[in-house]
């Protein structure tokens, strides 16, 4: 058994995990289905296996694989196997494998039973909260009616955690086996005043749906529900509420007072002060505002405030927005028949603003309905006046069958007692005049309602109405052509009654009258028979005299005038002359509507000089021609031709002004996007302050990517200015090597040509590194920079700046600090430092197909290793990685591949070829230290580690997964630790005779005798015991506590160490790299 | 049937600009083949719509809120009587939790601890109702959880190497 398990542990080292898998299909995009098929076959073996940390690995994969859209319904019972595991981990896997996988047809649900059931009752909470959330997503009818008491039990849980996810399942419960509502129910009440808002709301929720489906049951919670509403201040909640009371005010009409308040204050708060929603923007706080008014419209509130306010924002809403309120056409008409006048009144307004082509006609026919049944004139005449005003706004814009209009406009006419008469008339005139297509259908209803004069003038008190015959009589009279039956007409326009009439009706009566006659005349003449012709004249001079009574004088005026007419043409009709050609004269020519503004474009004859006062200036300038044009002031012709407005700049700029505040104060008007603040100059001179982002305060969306880039790209081209001059100076030292490449990257930023000149990239000549240059230089560079520019780079990668630092605790509280920097050279040779760290050459990375798009950042890592002494076996090495390339980096994986001897320390429960995660991220320009704990068995010998560093870069809308490889070189003095020994201690060691001794000479060595010490010092941490004159005594303690003594002596160039050690290897190692450090400088 | 039962959210996606799925969650049962038929549906429609556009669609008889955060695309079905400001609310709320889960999180955060943000969603999200709607309350549970895993996970080491 024992062999089985460590064999499936040992297994499980060569079986690929989640992460290999996925990189593994992103590796193999050309033949992805084949890759995956072979992945399942290995999935299969590992299934196979009894090991369970195998078959989760397994399962774990699968689940992914399912999310691709393979099919992996066969391992339904091995995902009940992981399921069934004790431990969390697996058990885990396994559920969210089964809440993917399974569906209610799935027929090893039915085996999951007790195995769920167990969990449930599991002691440790997340256990029982993973069954609770597969359950949530695989519950069937069965595992519903078999688990219902088991749920109903953990409602009761001592643990919120467990309490919440229960309430909520329930609901899922109650949907697949309805009767166990009613036993839950009590206890589901008892949720709503849980101590813990999390179930507290959780049993809102699922009372809240519950509701909705069959509100009758729930009338009873109302109060309970109203107390929650008004002490909760969690959005959330108060949404779900909001609701639950739409379904509920429709069944009991007390409850809407509360609720409508309740809504509203919520619902009003924004419109009450501005500024406050401006200041709370958060899309919850918008959506309960969007849920109260759909609250307050919906549930048909009773409150009339609530209604009247409600209409009234939706009348601003409607000038930002109207398409928004125009699905609510059908709730506005309906309060037309509110009890409240004003709030037809407002609902009226509103329907102004909503009308469209399209539906023109419905709301008119909508509102003539509510004409009829209109009661209080003063309403009455508002629907009248809102029915033109709806149908000519904007110049007719929205009518497109007039002959519609004229029927409306005549059906208005029956309305009785409204004062609007006169505007009735001019909407007849204007549209008969202006439409010559409707003419003869206007002509034939207004002889109509000639004819049936005696309606409209019922009662003549205060009646406003028969303005209408004004319009009827000059629309007959003028356009008498169209007339179907003059003669009729004729007669109607002078029926006595007529005179009761206001006189300037009558006037126009008598006007017209000419003019029909005229037309009746031409008519009858026409014919053989000429007494028809003279019964007409007979006619005219009986009637008009009635006329020439009138008090009023015009009427009298323009009577006496025809009826002298009349009798002059009678006398010639007696004489058997034609006059009908010449009566018509007198009404020759068409009347065109003219233009208000038509006046501007006569031009002003030469020598007039408009502004000279011909008189005095009397004291009323309005002069007596400008008179008619009134009538007319509403037309606005369609004849003439289109004219250019003149507005000039003053006005324009004046109109935006406003139209800037309007859409600033207004709460729903969105502001311009932030792309558009790309154009803004303002935007670049902001002073950029490092956002440090290892804290994500901010969801990365794009407005805010965009930003951010915009920043970015400002430091970015900082840096690259300071880097230029850094460079120039450097290439004059050198004299004339220059790079005039673009790295990959940039050139796509960089938009401007300017700037492609400018770059020079990180190429430097391999001497001019100094020590804060990066260890590996233009990593950003394309994978496809010509030859000579990566062996350059190369080589600037083997770079390296090296830093030893002791930061021992025991040493710390000594103050014994050493801190030394020395550079190297050339990867291969081995540092006196303690550490050497080398990156792949660039191509390599750039070759790997995922990588193959974006090149990794240049990175630099400076690396120290530090022994423990309270550890013999430990060495803590720091790294100080350091981001230099212009995207984030994060997600960083550290991971060394173990040797027999070292091993990287990983924290329990990671895996032997596990990486380890670095504990920060990094944004561009920032460097941080993490430490990594190696445990070394033997420390005689140096060794290199190899390693990787895998890491995710992410730029604003892309991020690609990168690794570099490394090497870490632990050299034997890095297992050395500074220890100060006095003189005697060391004789006494140098006597015991357990050491063993070793030599070794260094020639041609120019320092001097202190210098060389100290570099021992610095660089292989020894502390010098006594020195005299050219010779020394130097000792110091491994971290296994091997003690290392010497002698150096120097004579001519020529510097000899004589070496004591308790380990002959270490020595000899440790003589090694003295020596090297030696000959490098 | 299954459209018949009242819930907020029906289903959540997550796909790439190029219209591959990073993440489904299913709040119905629903047959393979009919969720296949949905994700093609729906990364055809969402992708399709032009940027600056509204973040609401019709389909089917359900409502559809989807969201753009970088390269992903967030997508929740809801009921039809749903309040479409929650949904997009619901959204930013699980990037919220993403984000402070995995750090700045993106893309392939997702795709590589898929696992992960599944377990985050199922604390944050259940049987297609909020579960919880406080932010640390969710990260509290999810870190618990993952300790939880890491101790059990060192027993079972510790065991093998006693064995």
């Amino acid at each position: 058994m024992a062999l089985k398990i460590v064999k499936g542990s040992i297994d499980r080292m060569f079986d690929k995990n989640l992460q290999d898998l996925v990189r593994g299909i992103r590796n193999h995009k050309e033949d992805e289905a084949k890759y995956i098929s072979t992945c399942i076959d290995e999935i299969k073996q590992e299934l196979k296996q009894d090991n369970i940390a195998v078959k989760a690995n397994a399962v774990c994969k699968l689940t992914y694989l399912q999310m691709l859209g393979y099919d992996v319904s066969w391992a339904a019972f091995n995902i009940v196997e992981v399921m069934s595991s004790s431990k969390f981990t697996y058990k885990r896997i396994g559920y969210l494998a089964a809440s993917q996988c399974f569906h209610e047809s799935t027929d090893v649900i039915m085996l999951t039973t007790n195995q769920i059931r167990k969990d449930l009752s599991s002691p440790n909470q997340y256990d029982t909260g993973v069954a609770l959330t597969g359950l949530s997503c695989f519950v069937t009818p069965d595992l519903a009616r078999d688990l219902a008491n088991d749920i109903m039990t953990l409602m009761s849980h001592t643990k919120p955690y467990i309490r919440k996810k229960a309430v909520l399942i329930m609901y899922k419960v109650f949907l697949k086996y309805p009767e166990s509502l009613r036993p839950a129910f009590p206890r589901l009440k008892e949720k709503l005043e849980d101590p813990d808002p999390g179930v507290q709301s959780a049993a809102v929720n699922v009372i809240c749906e519950l509701a909705r489906r069959n509100p009758k049951n729930y009338l009873s919670l109302a109060p309970l529900f109203f107390k929650l509403m008004t002490s909760s201040t969690n959005n959330w909640v108060l949404i779900k509420i909001i609701k639950l009371f739409g379904a509920l005010t429709p069944l009991e009409p007390r409850l809407c007072h509360s609720t409508s308040q309740m809504s509203f204050l919520f619902f009003l708060s924004p419109w009450l002060s501005p500024s406050s929603l401006s200041t709370s923007n958060s899309t919850s706080a918008m959506s309960l505002l969007y849920e109260c008014v759909n609250t307050v419209i919906a549930v048909r509130v009773f409150v009339v405030v609530v209604k009247y306010l409600g209409l009234l924002a939706m009348s601003k809403i409607l000038k930002t927005h109207p398409k928004s309120v125009q699905s609510h056409k059908d709730l506005i008409l309906q309060c037309l028949d509110d009890k409240d006048e004003s709030i037809r009144l407002r609902a009226l307004d509103l329907l102004y603003g909503m009308v469209s082509k399209k539906n023109l006609m419905e709301i008119v026919k909508k509102l003539m309905l509510h004409v009829d049944k209109a009661e209080g004139t003063t309403y009455r005449d508002e629907l009248l006046t809102k029915i033109i005003d709806i149908c000519s706004q904007s110049n007719y814009q929205y009518i497109t069958n007039f002959e519609w209009y004229i029927s409306i406009l005549v059906e208005l006419t029956r309305l009785e007692g409204t004062r609007h008469g006169h505007l009735i008339a001019s909407q007849m005139l204007d549209v008969a005049i202006r439409v010559k297509a409707i003419r003869e259908f206007a002509v034939a209803q207004m002889a109509t309602l000639l004819d049936n004069a005696h309606l409209l003038t019922g009662n003549t008190q205060r009646n406003g109405i028969c303005e209408v015959l004004y319009a009827a009589a000059w629309i007959c009279g003028e356009f008498s052509e169209h007339l179907e039956n003059p003669m009729q007409t004729l007669e109607a326009m002078l029926r006595p009654k007529v005179a009761t009439l206001p006189g300037h009706i009558q006037a126009v009566y008598v006007q017209n009258a000419a003019k029909l006659f005229a037309t009746v005349l031409r008519s009858q003449e026409g014919n053989t028979d000429r007494t028809a012709a003279q019964e007409t004249s007979q006619l005219m001079i009986d009637r008009l005299p009635l006329f020439v009574q009138s008090a009023n004088l015009e009427v009298q005026e323009r009577a006496s005038c025809i009826l002298q007419l009349v009798k002059y043409i009678q006398k010639l009709q007696q004489k058997d002359v034609e006059v009908a050609e010449e009566v018509n004269a007198l009404f020759a020519g068409e009347l065109n509507p003219v233009a208000p503004k038509a006046q501007k474009k006569v031009p002003v004859p030469e020598g007039l000089d408009l502004d000279a006062w011909i008189n005095e200036p009397p004291s009323e300038s309005e002069s007596e021609d400008e008179k008619p044009r009134t009538m007319f002031t509403r037309e606005e012709t369609k004849h003439s031709r289109p004219r250019h407005t003149e507005v000039d700049e003053k006005e324009l700029a004046k109109r935006r002004e406003v139209r800037k505040q309007e859409q600033a104060s207004n709460p729903f008007y969105i502001k311009s996007s932030p792309s558009s603040q790309k154009e803004a100059p303002g935007v670049d001179h902001i002073p950029v302050v490092q956002i440090d982002l290892s804290v994500p305060l901010k969801v990365p969306g794009l407005p805010m990517s965009d930003q951010y880039v915009k920043l970015e790209e400002e430091r970015r081209q900082k840096d690259r200015a300071d880097k230029k001059k850094k460079e120039k100076k450097k290439r004059k030292e050198k004299g004339g090597r220059r790079g005039k490449r673009d790295s990959g990257p940039e050139s796509e930023e960089d938009i401007t040509p300017a700037h492609m000149v400018d770059i020079v990239t990180e190429e430097m000549p391999p001497t001019a590194i100094c020590r804060s240059v990066s260890l590996v230089p233009p990593l950003n560079s394309p994978p496809c920079v010509p030859s000579t520019c990566q062996k350059s780079s190369k080589h600037k990668k083997k770079k390296q700046k090296k830093e030893k630092e002791e930061k021992d605790k025991k040493k710390k509280k000594k103050h014994h600090h050493h801190r030394h920097h020395s550079d190297g050279a050339g990867e291969e040779s081995v540092q006196n430092g303690t550490v050497e760290e080398e990156e792949e050459p660039l191509p390599t990375i750039s070759d790997a197909p995922t990588c193959s798009l974006a090149s990794p950042p240049p990175f630099r890592q400076v690396c120290d290793i530090q022994g423990n002494l309270q550890d013999g076996s430990q060495v803590v090495v720091s790294l100080i990685f350091e981001n230099k390339c212009d995207s984030f980096l994060k997600a960083m994986e550290f991971n060394v591949l173990d040797s027999l001897n070292s091993r990287l320390q990983r924290p329990d429960g990671a895996g032997p070829h596990d990486g380890l995660t670095v504990p920060f991220q990094l944004p561009p320009g920032v460097s941080n230290e993490a430490r990594f704990v190696f445990t070394v068995k033997s420390i005689v010998m140096p060794q290199k580690l190899k390693g990787t560093l895998a890491f995710i870069v992410k730029n604003e809308d892309s991020s690609t997964h990168e690794k570099l490889d490394f090497k870490l070189h632990f050299t034997c003095t890095s297992y050395l630790i500074t220890t100060p020994c006095y003189s005697d201690a060391f004789a006494k060691l140098l006597e015991s005779g357990d050491l063993k001794a070793s030599s070794v000479k260094l020639e041609g060595v120019v320092m001097p005798f202190p210098h060389l010490l100290a570099r021992i010092c610095f660089h292989h941490h020894f502390s010098v015991v006594e020195r005299i004159d050219s010779c020394a005594s130097m000792y110091s303690r491994s971290i296994q506590g091997h003690h290392v003594c010497l002698l150096v002596k120097t004579a001519d160039q020529t510097v000899s160490i004589d070496a004591k050690c308790d380990e002959p290897s270490l020595l000899s190692n440790v003589l090694d790299e003295i020596k090297l450090t030696f000959s490098q400088c | 049937m299954v459209r018949y039962f009242k819930k907020i959210m029906h289903f959540l996606l997550l796909f790439s600009r190029q219209g591959r799925l990073r993440l489904q969650k299913w709040f119905t049962p629903t047959p393979e083949r009919e969720k296949k038929k949905i994700i093609r549906d729906m990364t055809a429609m969402v992708l399709a719509r032009k940027p600056k556009t509204c973040n609401f669609l019709h389909w089917m008889d359900l409502k559809v809120v989807y969201k753009r955060y970088a390269s992903l695309f967030f997508c929740l079905a809801i009921d039809d009587q749903e309040n479409e400001l929650l949904a997009l609310e619901i959204l930013h709320r699980y990037v919220e939790l993403l984000d402070k889960y995995f750090g700045n999180v993106c893309e392939l955060d997702i795709i590589f601890n898929f696992e992960k943000a599944y377990f985050i969603l199922d604390e944050f999200l259940i049987g297609g109702e909020v579960q919880e709607t406080s932010k640390q309350t969710v990260a509290r549970c999810i870190e618990a959880s993952d300790m939880l895993q890491e101790v059990k996970h060192t027993h079972t080491l510790a065991h093998m190497l006693i064995l």
